[in-house]
This record gives structure tokens, C-alpha cells and sequence, in this order.
């Protein structure tokens, strides 16, 4: 177990807000230890809390309570802490159509991984990956680490439009746009799976700790 | 009671924004300039969270369908009711088959309409701001168009006793912006930052872009992290992007800072081709002006005699 008080690094973002940063290099490790700190803070606090990938982002009033009591309380959380388990228990499978339409990049990435496009697919479908954060847009979820293997820069020149449901990968995650966006990362498939609806409650279907299996139809 | 006549350059509904939802990765949204759509709602008698118009740039016209109150707060575009200067700041009632237009702009880019009573458009995960790139809140997640109707939530029963009511001291809008920097990150010269700043084309409600001489930050992309209005992130092409009310809640890019609460209205009523200068000042001083602001805000309203007079005349 490292020493916690060299944990996490803060950085005050403005006047409002906190980023604190896991400093262990594992970013699956680092992930949890941030999920439990943000967990921690929205069973104690009011304050706005959004997970990064290896960090919180904690907002607060700096009228009601100053950077230094809110750094302090963030401490006493901070200082005690065991990671989040690496899975909550809960799976979505998730089956798709890689290659092709639906996936316009397979080739191209997996030629750049010197790999077979099946074996991109193979890899990719190996194993559950865990939902690391949602971000980018409403119920976009970064999910990861991918193995070195998989790893591959984003594309050099980014898409106006990236259809919704596609899969996709970049940065050592993998990802599935829950909209049209703009995006940079290399599309090797696409899902009919709806993940995000602004009038269900939850509104996204995947949440942080969970896990996604990828499966190829 | 209002019918839209033209929807103008962009006109929505927004409120205080939606919060508790961006760990999920939605965005906060909603006014550009919270301190003048508080103010706004305020002066009709709304609670200070109530939807209204945020009215972009002019061009936007109503039709008055029902006697009711209302005020424009934020940027002058040349408002217009029934053929006259509409005071600004300041409630009026509006009587049936009057027109209320918005003209032109004249120095700074957002309006703010609310309507007595409130806006009744649904409530989307806790709030009725419109999310335009989602397509979703306000109403029916799109800027107003010819032919839309906007009714109160709870129509005012005595319309008089919310007229003529004036906010004292409205906000001088000015084109500098307060930051604080914050260590680490990347080096930033100071005489980068105090250049002057030119918002560009692109910048919207997600961020307003800024030109200028590039600086490229060592670090090109870091492990996303929780970002919010008002956060300045620095891209790879070296030219700072101010976060605004649509921005992302995560981002990949380098942050040098964020402008201080207390200026993000003035950031708010920036349009592109604006000139805009960064000076940095220490956490403190952000909550001194944040405290100075909310003292401001807590001024009581004041009675407009004259226009009260006219509008008891009027009946």
C-alpha cells in the first residue's frame, strides 16, 4: 500500500475547485483510488464531484467554505482511503458489428498495431473492460485499459461527425459514442445499443466500476 | 403570454443549468450570464432559478398574446415594445397584440427575457435549459422558432404589483477578464497572456476561442480530468478556448487556469471579433470580487414612480 499522504496531488482549478490527482502510474489502480475518493465526497458533501481519469474535480463554494477547508476536508477523506474494487459486479454486453460501414477504421488500425483486423477484433472482445469514466459528452464512457497491444494515438485529423453507437479506440481506451459528435478516435465498429437517454432516470445506462464485454456479431 | 414572430440569430431557453449530471458527461448548460438572468427573474417577481429567453445577438421578435410582465436584463440589442425603447432592467407590463423586438446589437451579445410566471417548458434531468448540441431541454432542445408559444408556469395573479420595478445599478460590461492561474500545468509567460485576445468565429456556448501569438505548452493532452465554466484549457495549436455554459464536464487538454465567477458574465457577452484582455489575479481577489458581486446582487429593488404611474393608467 504507498504512503497516501504522497497520494494524490491538488491543484486549485480557479477559486471554486479542486483537481485531485492519483499519482500512482497504474491507471487502472489510480482510477479506483479516484472513484472511492469521489464516492467518499458525495456520501459527505454537497459539493459537485466529477471523475477523471485519474482524478477528481471537486467544486465548491469558496464563499461558504475557503480553498484551504475545502483542500483540508478533501485530506481527511483522501488520507484514508482503499481503492475501489476493480468491478462492481454489474456487466452490459455489448455486441458488435465490427469492420466495414460500421467500422471504417478496423483496417487502418489494425494495420498501424501490425495485427490482423480479426485479431484487433479478438483482442478487443478478449475480456470485460472496466468503465473507467463517462465524459466527453452526455454517457460517453471511457473504458479501459486496453492492453498494450491495442494502444494507438488519436488520428491525426479528427471527424466533424462520428455516427452514434460507434466503437471505438484511442489512447490505450476504448469508447462508444452515445451520439452524432466530433471525434478523433479510430472507429472499428458500431452497437444499436441506446446508452444514454436524458429522460430515464438513470440517464445513462453505464456507469463507473461497471464492465463492458464487447461482443462480435 | 408570448408568440414568436422571429427567431432571430439564436434564441433559447435556459435557466441557472442543470446540475448534479456531469459525472454522467452532461453539461451544465444554462445562461451564459446567470447574474442577469437572476436579476431578470427577479424583477418580475421569479424565483431567481426560473427559465427564460436568452436572446443572442437581435433579430428575435414576439407577439404579445396575453396581458402579462416582463423584463430584459444583459446586453442592450435595441429592444422594442409596442413601437418604444423598452427600459431595460426594469419590469413592464405588456399588453395583448403589443410586439416586442429585438433590433440590433449594440456593444455586448446576450439578452435575457423573463416573463412573469415563468416559462412552462419541461423539466429535463432537474433543469428546462436547452442543450442544443444533445437536442434536448428547453423547448423541445432547439432555439426558438416563428410560431413557437410561451406560457407561464403559474400565471401572476396581480400583474401591477410586479411593474415598474428597476434594478438600481445594472453591471457595466467590460472586455477584460479576471483569471487564476494555477501552478504546474505549463509555463505561462505573463506577456502571452496580456496580449490582446481576439475571439474567434467558432467560439459559441461551449467556448469562447481566442486568437492571438500560439504559445505550445510542453504537455499536448493529459489524462481527462473534471473541467467547468470558466476553465481555460490551452489545445495543441497553443490558443487558449475558455470553457462556457455547454462545455464537456471532462476534458483531455492542458488547463492554465479558469477566469474568476465573478467574470464570467462579462465572458458571457462576448461575441466573436471582440477584443479581450486576460490579467491575472491571486485566489483572493476572485473571492473578493465573487463576494463584492453577491453583495451586489442582494440590492433591494427599487420603484420606478413614473413608470408605475403610466402602467396604473393604463390599467
Amino acid at each position: 500500500m504507498p504512503d497516501t499522504i504522497a497520494l494524490w496531488r491538488y491543484t486549485l482549478l480557479g477559486e471554486t475547485a479542486w483537481l485531485v490527482t492519483c499519482l500512482l502510474p497504474d491507471l487502472a489502480l489510480a482510477n479506483r483510488f479516484a472513484f472511492a475518493l469521489a464516492q467518499a465526497l458525495r456520501a459527505t458533501h454537497r459539493w459537485s464531484v466529477v471523475l477523471g481519469l485519474r482524478s477528481v474535480t471537486v467544486r465548491f463554494d469558496p464563499l461558504e467554505v475557503t480553498p484551504t477547508e475545502a483542500r483540508a476536508a478533501i485530506q481527511h477523506l483522501g488520507a484514508r482511503l482503499e481503492p475501489a474494487p476493480e468491478w462492481n459486479g454489474i456487466v452490459h454486453t455489448i455486441p458488435v458489428r465490427y469492420g466495414g460501414e460500421a467500422g471504417p477504421d478496423l483496417e487502418t488500425a489494425a494495420r498501424a498495431l501490425g495485427i490482423a483486423p480479426e485479431q484487433l477484433i479478438a483482442l478487443h472482445t478478449s475480456q470485460p473492460w472496466r468503465v473507467l469514466i463517462l465524459g466527453f459528452a452526455p454517457g460517453f464512457a471511457y473504458l479501459g485499459p486496453l492492453p498494450a497491444a491495442l494502444h494507438l494515438p488519436r488520428r491525426a485529423t479528427p471527424r466533424a461527425r462520428v455516427p452514434a453507437g460507434s466503437v471505438a479506440l484511442a489512447n490505450g481506451l476504448t469508447g462508444i459514442y452515445p451520439s452524432e459528435l466530433p471525434g478523433g478516435w479510430h472507429l472499428i465498429g458500431r452497437t444499436d445499443h441506446l446508452l444514454f437517454d436524458p429522460h430515464s432516470d438513470p440517464p445513462a445506462r453505464l456507469q463507473p466500476g461497471d464492465a463492458v464485454q464487447f461482443v462480435a456479431l | 403570454m408570448l408568440r414568436v414572430l422571429e427567431g432571430g440569430a439564436l434564441a433559447t431557453v435556459q435557466d441557472l443549468g442543470r446540475f448534479g449530471y456531469q459525472h454522467l458527461g452532461v453539461p451544465q448548460s444554462g445562461a451564459m450570464d446567470g447574474v442577469a438572468l437572476r436579476i431578470a427573474n427577479r424583477l418580475v417577481g421569479n424565483e431567481d432559478g426560473a427559465a427564460c429567453i436568452e436572446i443572442t445577438l437581435g433579430g428575435t421578435a414576439f407577439e404579445v398574446l396575453a396581458p402579462c410582465v416582463l423584463a430584459v436584463t444583459g446586453a442592450d440589442l435595441g429592444a422594442r415594445l409596442g413601437g418604444m425603447p423598452l427600459p431595460l432592467w426594469t419590469s413592464v407590463r405588456a399588453h395583448a397584440g403589443q410586439r416586442l423586438v429585438f433590433t440590433q446589437r449594440r456593444y455586448v451579445a446576450r439578452a435575457y427575457l423573463a416573463l412573469a410566471g415563468g416559462l412552462d417548458v419541461p423539466l429535463v434531468l432537474g433543469s428546462r435549459s436547452t442543450y442544443l448540441p444533445g437536442g434536448w431541454g428547453g423547448l423541445e432542445g432547439r432555439a426558438l422558432q416563428a410560431g413557437d408559444v410561451l406560457q407561464p408556469v403559474v400565471p401572476p395573479r396581480d400583474l401591477l404589483r410586479l411593474t415598474a420595478r428597476r434594478w438600481r445599478v445594472p453591471p457595466t460590461y467590460g472586455r477584460m477578464l479576471r483569471i487564476v492561474l494555477h501552478e504546474g500545468a505549463c509555463d505561462v509567460p505573463t506577456s502571452w497572456l496580456m496580449q490582446p485576445w481576439r475571439v474567434a468565429q467558432a467560439s459559441n456556448r461551449i467556448g469562447l476561442r481566442l486568437e492571438g501569438q500560439p504559445l505550445h505548452a510542453r504537455v499536448q493532452s493529459v489524462d481527462s480530468f473534471g473541467v467547468f465554466p470558466g476553465v481555460i484549457q490551452l489545445p495543441p495549436d497553443g490558443l487558449p478556448i475558455v470553457l462556457m455554459a455547454d462545455a464537456q464536464p471532462t476534458g483531455g487538454y492542458p488547463a492554465l487556469g479558469a477566469v474568476i465567477q465573478a467574470d464570467l458574465p462579462h465572458a458571457a457577452q462576448l461575441l466573436p471579433g471582440d477584443t479581450v484582455q486576460l490579467v491575472p489575479v491571486t485566489a483572493e481577489e476572485a473571492l473578493d470580487a465573487l463576494r463584492a458581486q453577491r453583495a451586489w446582487l442582494q440590492q433591494p429593488l427599487a420603484e420606478d414612480e413614473a413608470l408605475f404611474a403610466l402602467a396604473q393608467a393604463r390599467g
